[in-house]
């Protein structure tokens, strides 16, 4: 008889097909990261780092080989299931583009255009994060969902022994002694001084005698009684159980402002939104409720819906201080400052009708800060203003304005952005006293 | 991992079942195992490798899919995106996955998936330990281009070296030389069996023997006579290429092959890789040749075997009606005409051919007196089967015992595709005059001479251009596919590190019809 035997490998590691994972991920990364940021555009800001159906195309992942040009030479196929034909029928192909009926079809797939897989949050963070020049410690941070403390939660039959409780488990252990009956300390001291006693009579009586005998039998099961009775039985022992909280959660709103007027191109509007996208994400880690308000503005304040934010433009002037004024509008409204973190990001081209922003810069101070956790502000230039603005001190008169607020604030936070590994400086404040208070 | 090592089973007690229920456990496999084992050698003489069987999860399952079906496969990116369109489709329920995937090796390694049930788990141990095992073990193609005993080891060297690799010379280096190698992996293999290597010793021996031959017949007459060859050479250009063939032992089919030696740019460790995928790629070349074979004969012994277990009572109806589902589901073959239609079935065809084998022995008609008069009413249909496993492929099979019973019975057909027309011809059907004809078409069709491109390395001047001659020996006008050539030469290209050049001969009146050249495609680039 051949030897045989069986193997159970279903805890090996699977770390191998991850491993393939990694290098196809590595291969189509230029693919990927293309549809990653048209993905970008067209989600929402809440749900950006959620799981996502990508399609990429298959041109830089393709595997060719020799293959045969199906549309040349000749070839005999042998087919199953003949109804009618007989020898020297002749049938019509099907029309071109019709792909003859599925004849050659692709092998393996490889003639789709597109191809679709999906994309885990991590590996969606990873590539995000990538052009956003993220330092790790802080990638690793926002990664992590919540943040969780061990709460004591009732008692459990099972646990390490430094989780015993003394208490609860002496507690039942009394009650299953009383309940079995189990013999007593005492009951058995009793017992055995009287034994004693009558052993040491020097002239004991046959009544004596017998008393002694019945005594020793009755010691005997009270002793066997103890044994099968244990003074601390499993049963009895409860450990203290933990479980994980997330952490004491408070809600956040997060304003979003934007200009909108006609100056904001798509390339503005994109990097806008990985800003917004950044923020949010930093706050999704630290509370469990976020509101998002989106605040746009030209000459006037709107407060609008995520779509028509991003998506719908207006024509008009530029009036900065409107979206301010809306802005406390709202937190009047509906977010009262002791109930609610407030955290704004307000990104514009730094455009703005002259005089305007000495309002601004006065409204900031003494309004809207106040009531800020951080307020953030990125100024989107093309490269060519950015040379010509490299200096900080240089700049439109709502870049000047700003930076005088600036100087004196710690949670407020101003840069000039040209391309996405810009933007983290704008948050680093708020990342680092962040790992300060961790 | 956990070893359950296996106990002796009981003396089974025939009439009692070999297990209950859907559930199985290490026992109930074990149980089963040795009741499919007694009838697979002492039924149908069936003659295997020790067998390994390994229980494995979905996910395992389908990561081995995605490499060649070999779980011990190196890593490349090819695998991480087959693993994730397999994945889609098994997560969407577009499509199921095995029910086990067999290593030809010794031990005989299969895997099981978990999510099986226990019938299941039955019938893939009768189709893969023991039908598939059996083939491995004696079919002359395997024992003739795979090492089954050290077969695991390899792999795992080649696992290790290609991580090695990575690590010394980075990720992108070796993805360079994989990809590359990967494109030509269909003409990576020997299609024919060579001359084992000589050892130096065993070439200077026979190197002295031919002189002391030489010396005993010399005679100076010899050199009178005008040479012929020598004199139809005129040029001395052609007579340089012809020494040059020579001494690269040209035309050579196996490309991987004659890169790994005579490239004049790879490195030692590039060199190892493509041996690697030239070994992966001559290990799974019988695979491919006897897909109807190996299927037929795992779902012919499969089906035996579990009704045996049935009908001496150790498989309760349940189960058998499980089976059989299974069973057929496996062996569905829609019709041309069907939406379903993906080409035949080999399982289909592999286990319709395998029954009537069975019943040509058994029960002959008159037509199968004249057809086949060794086999016709032999009666041992098990030996007759054994002899047909160990001694044909796909090819050489159906032209031999593919019966017209059978053609009729599945309504064959042949069809032909001339490109230039607008209609399809039907060349022959399941008739007195069609019979051999369709079976001949039918064996073409898995005949690797007919369908893979033939493909030569012809010339490679090593002191001049370096330039590399391949030549496509175009067989009925079929060409190749424009896009992935380009593609393919590229990758040639980088592993030879010079120009390579592809000109495509008819087969039969040696003409010229096509010529790409790298050059051309580079000089395009430039331009464009």
């Amino acid at each position: 008889m051949a030897m045989h035997h069986f193997i159970d490998r279903r805890r090996n590691p699977s770390d191998r097909s991850l491993g393939n994972r990694q290098r196809f991920i590595r291969r189509a990364r230029s693919q990927i990261k293309e549809a990653l940021n048209k993905s970008l555009r067209e989600r929402k800001l809440g749900d950006v780092d959620s799981g996502e159906v990508l399609s990429i195309p298959t041109k830089g992942i393709a595997e060719p080989r020799l293959r045969s040009n199906s549309n040349e030479g000749r070839r005999d196929r042998v087919l199953p299931g003949n109804k009618e034909f007989v020898t020297g029928d002749q049938l019509k192909k099907p029309a071109k583009g019709g792909q003859g009926a599925g004849k050659e079809g692709s092998e393996d797939g490889e003639a789709e255009d597109e191809f679709r897989f999906t994309l885990s949050r991590d590996e969606f963070l990873e590539m995000f994060f990538e052009d956003l020049e993220l330092p790790d410690l802080i990638k690793t941070d926002l990664r992590e969902t919540t943040a969780v403390a061990y709460r004591r939660a009732g008692f459990a039959r099972d646990g390490t022994p430094s989780n015993m409780d003394v208490m609860r488990t002496m507690r039942n252990s009394l009650g299953r002694r009383i309940a079995l009956h189990r013999p007593d300390k005492e009951a058995v001291a009793a017992l055995q001084d009287e034994i004693t006693a009558l052993e040491e009579k020097t002239e004991p009586v046959a009544e004596d005698r017998k008393r002694l005998d019945g005594l020793y039998e009755e010691l005997e099961a009270l002793q066997r009684r103890q044994k099968v009775v244990g003074y601390i039985d499993p049963v009895d022992v409860r450990f203290r159980q933990r479980t994980a909280v997330p952490l004491p959660n408070t809600q956040a709103v997060m304003f979003c402002l934007m200009d909108v007027s006609g100056s904001m191109g798509e390339r503005e509007k994109d990097l806008a939104k990985r800003f917004f996208v950044l923020l949010h994400l930093f706050l999704k880690r630290r509370y469990e409720r976020i509101d998002v308000v989106f605040i746009r503005h030209t000459h006037e304040a709107q407060e609008v819906d995520e779509e028509t934010f991003f998506y719908s433009r207006q024509s008009g002037g530029t009036v900065v201080s409107t979206a301010l004024t809306k802005m406390m509008e709202v937190v009047r409204d509906r977010y009262p400052t002791d109930a609610w973190n407030i955290y704004a990001a307000q990104a514009s081209d730094g455009e703005n009708f002259s005089g305007d922003s000495q309002t601004c810069s006065k409204l900031l101070a003494e309004e809207v800060i106040p009531v800020c956790q951080y307020y953030a502000y990125v100024e989107i230039l093309d490269e060519r203003e950015f040379e010509l603005f490299g200096n900080p001190e240089a700049g439109a008169a709502l870049w000047r304005s700003y930076r005088d607020v600036a100087v004196a604030r710690e949670n407020f936070a101003m840069k000039r952005v040209t391309k996405p590994a810009d933007i983290y400086p704008v948050f680093r404040e708020l990342f680092l006293r962040q790992g300060e208070r961790n | 991992m956990s070893l359950v090592s296996e106990k002796e089973a009981p003396e089974s007690d025939f009439g009692r079942l070999l297990f209950e229920g859907a559930d199985w456990s290490f026992k109930t496999l074990s149980r089963a195992y040795d009741a499919i084992e007694r009838v697979a050698l002492d039924d149908l003489g069936l003659n295997v490798y020790p067998n390994q069987v390994e229980i494995i999860s979905t996910e395992q399952m389908l990561d081995a899919y995605s490499s060649f079906g070999m779980p011990l496969m190196y890593r490349h990116w090819s695998f991480g995106k087959h693993f994730a369109r397999e994945e889609k489709s098994y997560r969407q329920g577009h499509s199921g996955l095995a029910y086990e995937i067999v290593i030809n090796a010794n031990p005989c390694i299969s895997y099981n998936l978990e999510d099986n049930t226990m019938a299941l788990q039955a019938l893939v141990m009768a189709h893969a330990a023991f039908g598939h095992n059996h083939f491995f073990k004696n079919n002359y193609l395997f024992q003739q281009w795979t090492d089954a005993d050290g077969v695991l080891d390899y792999f795992q060297y080649a696992k290790a070296f290609i991580a090695g690799a990575e690590e010394r010379h980075g990720l992108a280096a070796v993805e360079e030389v994989l990809d590359a190698a990967h494109a030509i992996m269909d003409q990576g293999v020997f299609r024919y069996r060579r001359a084992p290597e000589l050892t130096t010793e065993q070439r200077q021996t026979r190197k002295r023997e031919i002189e002391a031959y030489r010396e005993r017949t010399f005679n100076d007459l010899w050199r009178t006579v005008p040479d012929a060859a020598r004199a139809e050479v005129t040029s001395e250009a052609e007579q340089m290429k012809i020494e040059r063939r020579h001494k690269l032992k040209l035309p050579e089919e196996n490309l991987l092959f004659f890169l790994e030696y005579n490239s004049p740019i790879l490195e030692g460790w590039q060199r190892e890789i493509l041996s690697i995928v030239r070994n992966v790629a001559q290990y799974f070349y019988p695979q491919r040749q006897t897909k109807v074979m190996n299927e037929g004969c795992a779902t012919f012994t499969h089906h035996y075997i579990m009704n045996a277990l049935y009908d001496s009572g150790q498989i309760s109806e349940g189960a058998m009606l499980e089976i059989l589902h299974s069973h057929s589901n496996v062996l569905t073959q829609p019709d041309f005409d069907d939406p379903r239609f993906n080409g035949i079935n080999p399982y289909a065809l592999g286990f319709a051919m395998m029954g009537d084998i069975r019943r040509i022995c058994t029960e002959p008609t008159d037509e199968d007196r004249d057809w086949f008069p060794e086999l016709a009413g032999s009666e041992d249909w098990r030996g007759a089967l054994r002899h047909a496993w160990a001694n044909f492929r796909d090819e050489s099979f159906i032209r031999q015992y593919l019966s017209p019973h059978l053609i009729r019975k599945l309504k064959l057909f042949d069809l032909t595709d001339n490109a230039g027309d607008s209609h399809y011809t039907v060349g022959a059907i399941h008739d007195e005059q069609g019979y051999r004809k369709v079976r001949d078409a039918l064996a073409n069709n898995y005949d690797p001479a007919h369908t893979d491109a033939d493909i030569q390395v012809v010339d490679a001047d090593l002191r001049g251009d370096r330039q590399l001659f391949l030549e496509h020996s175009v067989r009925r006008g079929v060409g190749l596919a424009e896009d992935s050539r380009g593609q393919v030469l590229k990758y040639i290209h980088q592993l030879w590190g010079y120009d390579v050049t592809l000109s495509g001969m008819d087969h039969d009146t040696g003409k010229q019809l096509y010529r790409t050249s790298t050059i051309e495609a580079g000089e395009a680039d430039k331009t464009s």
